[in-house]
């Protein structure tokens, strides 16, 4: 099998089996989020944590719970990393310096997990497993838990309440997260990933040096790493190191768990509002941008485009061999098509336009099919947005699910699609301005400006993934990079829950003639043009002096 | 007593961490490593290689070999000096890095601080190239190379600034003079790997002139677009750990592992085919030789003489 063919058939396969989870998956988690019941073990531990289980929040409460949720995770992780040395399994770490500090541990409450640090030289295992390991599950199941929120706003009418983020946390976490988890880790432990609590093993090797074989519970932290769509690596290489992706098919297999919630969570709003082809339309817009990018950068990346990679011979700059230029592709196209971040080959050394691709995944708001929750919240934000540009053509009032979209929605809306784009623009414009935040740059001219613009593409989306090259272990990035993923992680899930709230207490519009059918492949495509058209209009000016400008010159 | 709502509200939320920490941060790695330590004992624990009771590495792990003829080599490693687990690392190094900073004629390269020398990536790919020729004997001219070893790399000088009449043409990467060890002082070097460009004599990098008005210019050359050295072998991987070569850098070294173990080479050949890994399910991946597997079936089989 040619190399071109058999990445294909790889990105194939990956669909298939993508297709597949939508029903089976999607309609597993339906049940499990949205049934009546309470499991046993759910309800003593709404009594520990003191959640009424019968009680649902309106959408202010519900957001203060978000909010005190993710102030209490900051302020932990904060402290775990700062006295991790009197702590057991340190490795003989010192603590973590402030800002490092706080970079991390807002990187990794808000589900973005970019690392200014190296796993295997600053974290020690109980760190990693009981501090960053934990948000790991958690940010995820604030995600997805204001997702659920979100869709009950188009679902429920005429009341205030929107569920209880307690309860949603709790099944999140405990009905999907963790028995994919539990299956996943130990399958990859069979693959090779270490799960262990070893400080290191030293070796001679053959030609009499001495090597540290590291150690670590490797496999339960990268299992969640991809299904949580966190991104953050157990060592400073992420995927690319063997002991986290020891195989081809390891590989496959966490592209997989990257995507399967994402994809599968718009049958959730599909069966939660009624209507199973509108979480299809939500999927296929979701499909078709994603489909289009991955095979944009699997294009370029194979292509050999660019100096370095002509005089090579093929894109192996960063690649791992047994991974191969095509399949680091996709791996690169699902990293940051969702909010992950998690990295099997390095995007610095990725060709110019393909690592613009990369970017421009990222700055489309990660909603094809984006991070766990956050991805489905973003794309129907999108989706009241279309249908507000759509009334505007035909001079309707618009409406989505049956529920009217008038001037407080699209405000929300509005302030929701703003957040990020004002953080990487201003981020960036302000490290470009000052000669000490420019010397950070790895690369020189556009190359080291796309290191920039990616690094706060990456936190105010949430990402996680890097043009590593820029040193962003100081003290203005770690702080401005904190800041950016802090507000670009609350601010919109403030915008949407207010939203939710405020489709939730009208009361539902019949259908007429005039309605414009929202599962129809016209509003499908719409919503694609908009998502693009959008974006293109925010940071074509900003992509045009780095990867634009490096591809062309 | 009732607390107000607000501490209320972070009270569920701290007590709700807690319970989150233990059950999954706490209990589940737990769970995963009694599994793991029962089911899987070597790869749980780094699958690590011994041979005569001796630990001498990771199967998943790379390790350089870097100097000796007798094995099959590595890819290059931006690890640490090379291969080092307890700093991964990529170079990060992006696909128009292709200009030098040129270091102090006058310091020993060597010496402690260095001479403040930084190769681009093109230079490294460049002389990796050279050397791996070398060493196994074939052709290691790259496209956009010269023949000494550096990015073939042109800055032009032209009268408007971007457009007009060139007045100047320089071969950014190679110096005018270096750091001469015999004599411990700067040495002049030769003409650059073109002679002139557009009736245009080319000049040498003079260190500490500015350079940065004029315009990049890569010259393609005439090498093969397929070289003889393969990409992998002058690349660094992504984790600096890549414990695979490509099959094609694994055969370019079998005559040379072969004379320096006194072995006939179709003996070699039948090895590394055994050591070659195709595609998982024909699909997935691409097809690798793992060096340190194949160096230790050597040692046990064709120990080298003397």
């Amino acid at each position: 099998m040619s190399t071109t063919v058999a990445g294909l058939v790889f990105a194939g396969s990956l669909i298939a089996a993508l297709v597949v989870s939508y029903r089976y998956f999607g309609d597993y988690m339906y049940r499990a989020l949205t049934s009546a019941r309470h499991f046993a073990v759910e309800r003593g531990l709404y009594r520990l944590i003191g959640a009424d289980p019968a009680k649902e929040q309106t959408w202010g409460a519900y957001a203060r719970s978000v909010l005190a949720f993710s102030a209490v995770s900051l302020l932990f992780l904060y402290a775990f990393q700062r006295v991790q040395d009197k702590l057991w399994l340190s490795l003989g770490f010192a603590p973590v310096q402030p800002d490092q500090a706080w970079n991390t541990a807002v990187s990794f409450m808000s589900n973005t997990n970019w690392q200014s640090y190296s796993g295997e030289s600053t974290m020690g295992h109980l760190v990693q497993m009981a501090g960053l390991a934990v948000q790991n599950f958690v940010s995820a199941g604030v995600g997805i838990a204001v997702a659920l929120a979100f869709v009950r706003g188009f679902a429920r009418s005429r009341t205030e309440y929107l569920g209880n983020f307690w309860i949603d946390l709790t099944r999140v976490c405990l009905r999907v997260l963790l028995p994919v988890a539990v299956i996943g880790a130990i399958i990859f432990v069979g693959a090779g990933m270490v799960q262990n609590f070893s400080s290191g093993t030293e070796v001679t090797t053959l030609t009499g040096a001495t090597q540290t074989i590291t150690g670590g519970p490797v496999a339960s932290q990268e299992v969640i790493k991809e299904l949580g769509t966190n991104g953050g690596g157990f060592y400073n290489v992420n995927s690319a190191h063997p002991f986290e992706n020891p195989a081809s098919w390891t590989n496959w297999l966490q592209i997989f768990l990257i995507l399967l919630i994402p994809f599968s969570l718009p049958r959730v709003f599909g069966r939660m509002v009624g209507d199973r082809r509108q979480g299809l339309a939500i999927a296929a817009v979701m499909a078709i941008i994603a489909l289009a990018s991955t095979a944009g950068v699997m294009a370029l990346e194979t292509g050999e485009h660019g100096t370095v990679p002509q005089a090579v011979g093929s894109a192996m700059e960063g690649r791992e061999v047994r991974l191969g230029v095509a399949n680091s592709a996709t791996f690169a196209a699902a990293t940051t098509l969702t909010s992950t971040g998690a990295v099997d080959s390095f995007h610095d050394s990725y060709s110019a336009l393909g690592g613009g691709l990369l970017m421009l995944n990222m700055q489309l708001g990660e909603v094809a099919p984006g991070g766990v929750g956050s991805g489905l919240y973003g794309m129907l934000v999108l989706a009241v947005i279309t249908v507000f540009v759509a009334g505007l053509m035909v001079g309707r009032t618009p409406e989505y699910l049956g529920k009217k979209i008038g001037a407080r929605e699209i405000k929300f809306a509005s302030l929701y699609f703003l957040v990020t784009p004002c953080l990487v623009l201003i981020g960036t414009a302000l490290a470009m301005s000052s000669a000490t935040e420019r010397a950070s740059m790895l690369n020189t001219g556009p190359h080291g400006y796309s290191e920039v613009l990616y690094a706060f593409s990456s936190a105010a989306n949430n990402n996680g993934s890097a043009f590593a090259g820029v040193s962003a272990n100081t003290t203005w990035y770690n702080t401005a990079l904190g800041l950016a993923m802090l507000l670009g992680r609350l601010l919109p899930v403030i915008f949407v829950l207010a939203l939710a709230g405020s489709l939730a207490r009208q009361k539902p519009v019949p259908a007429s003639a005039g309605t414009l059918p929202t599962h129809r492949p016209l509003f499908a495509g719409m919503v694609a043009g908009v998502t693009v058209v959008l974006v293109a209009l925010t940071f074509l000016p900003a992509l045009a002096l780095g990867p634009i400008a490096e591809g062309l010159l | 007593m009732r607390l107000p709502g607000w501490i209320s509200q972070h009270l569920a939320a701290a007590r709700a961490l807690l319970v989150f920490t233990v059950l999954l941060g706490i209990a589940y790695p737990l769970v995963v490593a009694g599994v793991g330590q029962a089911a899987f004992y070597t790869q749980a624990n780094g699958s690590i290689i011994e041979r005569d009771g001796q630990k001498v590495g990771s199967s998943l792990l790379g390790q350089s070999f870097e100097d000796r003829p007798e094995y099959f080599q590595s890819r290059p490693s931006a690890a640490g000096v090379g291969y080092d687990p307890t700093s991964t690392s990529a170079s990060n190094l992006g696909p128009e890095s292709v200009v030098d900073t040129l270091g102090d004629p006058a310091i020993d390269p060597e010496s402690g601080e260095g001479n403040g020398s930084k190769q681009s990536l093109l230079t490294q790919v460049c002389a990796r190239s050279k050397a791996v020729g070398e060493r196994e004997g074939v052709d290691g001219s790259r496209p956009f190379c010269t023949p000494g070893g550096v990015g073939a790399v042109l800055g032009l000088f032209r009268e408007g600034g971007l457009t007009g009449r060139i007045t100047k043409v320089v071969s950014l990467n190679e110096p005018a003079s270096s750091y001469d060890r015999a004599t411990k002082a700067a040495k002049k070097n030769d003409s650059a790997f073109v002679a002139s460009y557009e009736g245009v004599p080319v000049e040498l990098a003079v260190f500490g002139e500015d350079y940065s008005k004029a315009i990049v210019t890569p010259i393609r050359g005439n090498a093969p677009a397929k070289p003889a050295v393969p990409g992998d072998a002058v690349t660094s991987s992504g984790s600096g750990l890549d414990p695979h070569i490509s099959p094609a850098y694994a055969q370019l070294q079998l005559a040379r592992v072969a004379r320096a173990r006194g072995v006939e080479g179709a003996r070699l050949r039948k090895l590394v085919d055994e050591h070659t890994t195709g595609r998982a399910l024909g699909f997935m991946g691409e097809p690798a030789v793992n060096v340190l597997e194949l160096n230790l079936v050597l040692d046990q089989r064709y120990p080298k003489k003397g």
